[in-house]
């Protein structure tokens, strides 16, 4: 359905997207990742049709953003960055608009904002005017226009910013749902959203792309990926550290926790993605008596990746170190 | 006809902005208030002894100076702070649309400001029997010169965010547009410059083109020179916006 070519997009001499190419189809849900001023909301933006590109090709279910933009135009669903709304309106004229500008008309009409207006939980404030709305109303006021038409495609640029823990549930929920469905491109800086929402995620960074998978695949190149924490009862740390860095597998062990009489540890393979690491510990656990509070092999930690990924050459060494 | 149906929307939009707020009517008591302050007390009305509306006429320029861009600087520039631009333009609508939809929309404000001063036609009807063809003139005259004014706050509303600089800009490109073809600058010119450049200079007027509908004179020049202000204002306003998104 979104079809990105080669995007480059240049600001006077800065190239706020540099090269960017992905695609996305029908059902799936992209995660855009990335440090403030990556390069998202451009992107975005460029898709959406609000900025020309420099260089590339932007297609949305088949017709070119640059040459057709009203056949593009009409497919998607656009939720702008701070959620934008006209303040001298109210809930149900402004969305009344956007309806008119989508073509809506009739029972249609009033069956979209209806609907929308449900899925948006905004039917406390519809005849207040935009600017007495609360940042989680104002944001969810916008969502609700982007999703009036019921759009094949989605772009939704921090769809959950300003919203309390239970509404970030909801939109996420709301998120996932559409994207049986629909072709649906969000950003955001909460790393946890990526891994409950996305089918796929898109690490950018500089404007460029550093990192592309599923969410699965993405822990699993984190550091913690496929290392094995275990707590045990009654011994010392040191103990317990000693004892398992000598489990055949095993590249090191980190103490995680060393109150007294209640060890954790983590214990590192050798080579990336050993299955064995966990049997082994086990084995020991079993042949030591240990009492064995936990034994977990870790997914890896999407934090962890974003991190090495995107913090700048020099600040790595010292947040690597910052971390152990 | 999904363009007009666009168009339809905005304008609809517009002109419900208008009226929800205070400024609407705002500006509709002040311009009133002046028209007849200027009319009446100012331009001599009774004094004058004629069935005419020559002293309400003349002031339009002038009123309309500091009125139309007080009307217009918010078309662009509340759209590019409240950050609707983006909303608006990702929307299937084009630039043209949007651009002639708001344009209209302040249009038929504008033209609604100037059905009110019905009074004045009332008025003169009442005391003798003016030439009432003269006086349409004088209407179609002063909304295609409100159209002018406004085109131009539409462009410099688009340059900016801020509609202090937008209305300051546009009172300043509208008083040339006067003061190119008023009597005193014209005469002021001719001591030192050749007839040619004079007349050429006060051809960009509106004074010059807005004399003509006073004197109940519809000349298709006159109609075609304010059109060609309103349509030239609209097209740089869309190259405006256009090159703000470039980056």
């Amino acid at each position: 359905m979104i079809r990105v070519e080669n995007l480059v997009k240049a600001f006077g001499p800065k190239r706020a997207v540099d090269d960017i190419s992905f695609a996305v189809e029908r059902g799936e849900v992209l995660g855009f990742l990335g440090p403030n001023g990556a390069g998202k909301s451009t992107t975005m933006r460029i898709i959406t049709g609000f900025y020309p590109p420099t260089a590339g090709r932007v297609s949305v279910g088949g017709h070119d953003i640059v040459d057709a933009p009203l056949p593009a135009k009409r497919l998607m669903g656009y939720l702008p960055e701070n959620a934008p709304g006209y303040a001298d309106m109210t809930v149900h004229g402004f969305l009344g608009f956007v309806a008119d500008l989508r073509g809506l008309t009739g029972a249609a009409k009033k069956k979209a904002i209806d609907r929308a207006v449900e899925t948006c939980f905004l039917e406390g404030v519809v005849h207040q005017t935009v600017d007495t709305l609360s940042k989680g109303y104002k944001h969810r006021t916008c969502l609700a226009q982007s999703i009036l038409h019921d759009p094949d495609v989605l772009i939704l640029d921090e769809p959950t910013d300003g919203l309390d823990p239970n509404q970030k549930h909801e939109v996420r929920g709301l998120i996932k749902r559409m994207g049986a469905n629909k072709a649906i491109v969000f950003s955001t800086h909460i790393l946890e959203e990526v891994e409950l929402a996305c089918t796929r995620v898109i690490i950018i960074d500089r404007g460029r792309i550093v990192a592309s998978g599923t969410p699965a695949e993405l822990k699993a190149r984190g550091e913690t990926a496929g290392a094995v924490r275990l707590a045990v009862r009654g011994r010392s740390a040191d103990e317990v550290a000693a004892a398992a860095g000598a489990v055949a597998g095993a590249a090191r062990v980190e103490k995680l926790g060393a109150d007294t009489g209640h060890a954790t540890v983590r214990v590192y393979p050798k080579t990336r993605g050993d299955a064995t690491l966990a049997g082994a510990v086990t084995e020991l656990a079993r042949a030591q008596g240990w009492q064995v509070d936990e034994l977990v092999t870790e997914e890896g930690r999407m934090d962890d990746v974003f991190r090495a990924i995107t913090l700048p050459d020099t600040v790595r060494g010292a947040a690597g170190k910052e971390a152990r | 006809m999904t363009a007009w149906n666009n168009v339809r929307a905005i304008m609809k939009r517009e002109l419900a902005g208008y009226f929800t707020s205070p400024v609407a009517y705002v500006f509709l008591v002040i311009f009133l208030l002046l028209t007849g302050f200027f009319t009446f007390t100012v331009g001599n009305f009774f004094e004058r002894g004629e069935a005419s509306l020559v002293s309400f006429f003349t002031w339009h320029p002038w009123l309309f100076l500091f009125l139309v861009p007080a009307v217009g600087m918010r078309l662009w520039s509340e759209e590019r702070r409240l950050g609707t631009l983006e909303l608006l333009l990702t929307m299937p609508v084009t630039s043209w649309q949007a651009i002639t939809a708001k344009f209209l929309a302040s249009w038929v404000f504008l033209a609604l400001a100037l059905a009110l001063t019905f009074p004045v036609v009332i008025t003169v009807n009442v005391l003798g029997s003016p030439d009432n063809g003269v006086i349409a003139a004088g209407y179609v005259g002063s909304l295609l010169l409100a159209g002018s004014y406004l085109a131009v706050s539409c462009m410099t509303s688009a340059m900016t965010r801020n509609q202090v600089i937008s209305f300051i800009v546009s009172v300043m490109i509208c008083l040339f547009l006067i003061l190119a073809g008023f009597t005193p600058v014209t005469d002021l010119l001719t001591k030192w410059a050749s007839p040619w450049f004079v007349s050429v200079v006060a051809a960009f007027s509106v004074m010059t083109h807005y004399e003509g509908f006073q004197r109940g004179v519809i000349d298709l020049r006159d109609i075609i020179f304010f059109a060609s202000i309103i349509v030239f204002a609209l097209f740089a306003t869309s190259v405006i916006i256009r090159s703000q998104r470039a980056g």
